[in-house]
């Protein structure tokens, strides 16, 4: 699905939802080089539940128009406006993002605190430093950077070829649609993360929940434990045995943790 | 990306995948080995998670025909050993080739197929398919040229096996998928001679990839299975072609596949349509079954490859044997695509010609005593076949010459015995074949009166 704003279109995914025109809506932010198919599972219960889903491409990803963007402020701002026009007679926005997207909603919750009621945060790191070896990689447009990225996005149980989804693979689904993104994307998604920092921000208050990986490579556990350390009004979900992609990797767990805490 | 080509994360490597791919000790019970859940259905936790499962928002099982945990794990070491995004396992190999093409295509639609394919695929996409509308052109797999030609606006697939049947063409995979692509098209192999040990069609540009998991994936011989794997290559979004993947689809609530599933639309459309509707489903015995094979699946491809070229050497210095077609050797027209792409041999399953035509062939195979005379491929046991007195009894030699099966064809699968034990049983039927020769040359010689 599509949505023109200010002259570029914006593609999304409802979860198949067909939502009343005040119902709360809730945003998902996906991370570098990726689309909103990461969410199907997600978008998909939230609309059920009578949830106006926006899974959003992030500009040029997916099939949103470009060009990417190497800042997250700048893709804080991008939502904010997308927000305004999609979110129709939603008196509560929840923002969910996963790894680049958390800062995303971080920024956004920062810098317009009563925007958004709810923050659920998969994989995220602030600062986020992306290493040199990925960084370059993805500057010179190569493959390399789209498999480092991609194994050490998964768990050892992905890693093994298992998953929780009946026939699937975790990693080579996370491989295909890396490959999906055009020249350039995964350098800038990268530059964006490496240059965050919440230095110049107010305290976020906005209730916040955390989901951390033990196994995650790309944003360990600790790291996840920071950032709900920053917030004044978080709580902390570690999962056993996942990696990065946990949306994937552990739909239900995700969902079980993500309805708890949205739905009441 | 620009160098945007698709290849394999680095994970795990071959023989490791071929044991642990898709299985993790059960957490209930700590069993190493995979348990067979032979169970038809599975308890809900509660309403909403039931219909979570039945909306693709949780991940579980409801039903075997749709998923079953055992299936399951051969799903998953299948798409991990062809480098899918997924797979569907299916009760035949002929299942899963009527479960790939009826996900993209209807009827009005056509397929542009190599003519060199197995015998149930012919009848399949000539006969069957066309009752439902689905048309097939078939065309020389060495002839690029003829599947552009063949490619009608109605066109949604094109299809061929790695190794033809029975010339044992070796199909040029990368240049026939980037044909494919430029016409907007899905290249669709049948990889069921090779297996992913020798050739993982989705990393040479193919999209999707059937098998027939009776042959070498069991290795066993005891069990009918097939698997679909999807690449995730393919973008189904790119034409207007493929509406059962990129237009909402009623009966899944308006679901469109392409939009929310992205690089796994096809296989889920295949689960939640085909296996759901026609019902084709592998019974979870028959996966346990095939996990067993997988497991030495590289042993037993490394074991078979070098058994067939010994055999095909040995045959190819026999007075009594006309021609050798197996692309392992240098007189096989395809040899040389087949040392680039088949790196690591070119299977098991090969003919060869016997030059006293449809009588000598059936001597010499009912002179083996090593290799079954049976109607299979790909078992642990050295298996032959003469089509002129079995399979084509009734089939006149122009017809089979023009099927490409001459009077004295008789196709190999070799086995994983003692390639001497092997070379001697065929020594066997070559002596009775010349000792046949004779007596029919001596009666021939006799005059009238001796004989009356």
């Amino acid at each position: 699905m599509k949505v023109e704003i200010h002259g570029k279109s914006v593609a999304y995914s409802s979860g198949s939802g067909h939502p009343e025109h005040n119902a709360p809506a809730i945003y998902f932010l996906h991370g570098a080089g990726m689309d909103h198919t990461v969410w199907v599972m997600q978008a998909r219960y939230f609309a059920r539940h009578g949830y106006r889903v926006m899974a959003l491409d992030l500009p040029g990803h997916g099939k949103s128009d470009g060009p990417a963007l190497d800042n997250v402020d700048a893709l804080a701002d991008w939502l904010y406006g997308v927000i305004g026009a999609t979110r129709s007679g939603a008196d509560s926005v929840t923002l969910v993002g996963h790894s680049m997207g958390t800062l995303v909603c971080l920024s956004l919750a920062a810098r317009y605190p009563d925007l958004a009621d709810k923050l659920v945060l998969l994989g995220t790191s602030a600062p986020m430093p992306v290493a040199d070896v990925l960084l370059n990689a993805a500057q010179d447009n190569d493959h390399a950077a789209i498999d480092m990225a991609n194994t050490w996005s998964h768990g050892q149980r992905s890693l093994l070829g298992a998953s929780d989804n009946p026939g699937t693979s975790n990693l080579h689904m996370g491989e295909r649609l890396l490959e999906r993104m055009g020249d350039d994307v995964y350098f800038k998604d990268f530059s964006a993360c490496n240059g965050f920092s919440t230095e110049h921000y107010d305290a976020i208050h906005t209730p916040t929940l955390i989901i951390t990986g033990d196994q995650d490579k790309m944003t360990p556990p600790r790291a996840g434990t920071a950032v709900a350390d920053m917030l004044m009004n978080s709580r902390l979900m570690h999962l056993q045995g996942c990696g990065h992609l946990m949306m994937s990797e552990q739909p239900n767990q995700v969902l079980d943790a993500m309805s708890a805490f949205v739905l009441t | 990306m620009t160098d945007s080509k698709h290849r394999s994360p680095q994970g795990m490597g071959f023989d490791t995948l071929s044991l642990h791919a898709g299985q993790v000790p059960d957490p209930t019970t700590g069993a190493r080995a995979t348990p067979i859940y032979q169970s038809a259905a599975f308890v809900f936790p509660d309403s909403d998670a039931a219909a979570g499962l039945f909306n693709i928002e949780r991940a579980g099982h409801v039903y075997s025909r749709l998923s079953n945990p055992t299936n399951a794990v051969l799903e998953e070491r299948m798409a991990a050993l062809d480098h899918g995004v997924g797979s569907v396992v299916t009760a035949s190999g002929q299942a899963a080739l009527h479960l790939a093409i009826t996900t993209i295509l209807s009827a009005g639609d056509h397929i542009v197929s190599s003519r060199s394919v197995y015998g149930g695929t012919h009848n399949l996409l000539e006969y069957t398919l066309s009752r439902f509308g689905i048309s097939t052109t078939f065309v020389d797999p060495r002839d690029m040229r003829a599947f552009a030609d063949a490619i009608q606006p109605n066109t949604k697939l094109i299809f061929g096996e790695v190794l033809g049947n029975p010339g044992l063409e070796v199909l040029d995979i990368p240049t026939l998928s980037e044909l494919a692509h430029a016409h907007h098209l899905p290249l669709l192999i049948d990889a069921t001679f090779v297996t992913p040990y020798l050739c993982q069609p989705i990393e040479l540009g193919a999209d999707l990839v059937v098998h027939s998991a009776t042959k070498f994936l069991s290795g066993h011989g005891v069990v009918v299975g097939g698997v679909v794997v999807d690449g995730g290559t393919f973008d189904w979004q790119s034409s207007d072609k493929f509406p059962t993947l990129s237009e909402p689809y009623v009966g899944f609530h308006d679901l469109v596949f392409a939009d929310e599933f992205g690089p796994a639309a096809f296989i889920t459309r295949a689960r939640k349509e085909g296996i759901r509707d026609f019902g084709a489903c592998m019974a979870p015995m028959t996966a346990f079954q095939i996990l067993q094979g997988l497991e030495t699946l590289p042993l037993r491809m490394q074991k078979h490859v070098a058994n067939a070229m010994e055999v095909a050497k040995y045959l190819e210095q026999q007075e009594l044997v006309a021609s050798v077609s197996y692309p392992g050797l240098p007189s096989h027209p395809d040899y040389e695509l087949a040392q680039t792409m088949l790196p690591k041999g070119c299977g098991a399953v090969f003919s060869f010609e016997l030059k006293d035509g449809r009588e000598a062939g059936r001597v010499f195979i009912e002179s083996l005593n090593v290799f079954s005379h049976l109607a299979n491929v790909g078992d642990a046991k050295s298996l032959v076949i003469h089509p002129a007195s079995t399979t084509h009894h009734r089939v006149d030699e122009a017809s089979l010459k023009a099927s490409g099966i001459g009077p004295g064809l008789v196709r190999l699968s070799v086995g994983l015995e003692d390639a001497k034990d092997l070379i001697n049983d065929l020594k066997g039927g070559l002596r009775a074949v010349e000792k046949f020769n004779k007596q029919r040359a001596s009666q021939a010689a006799k005059p009238l009166e001796a004989v009356s």
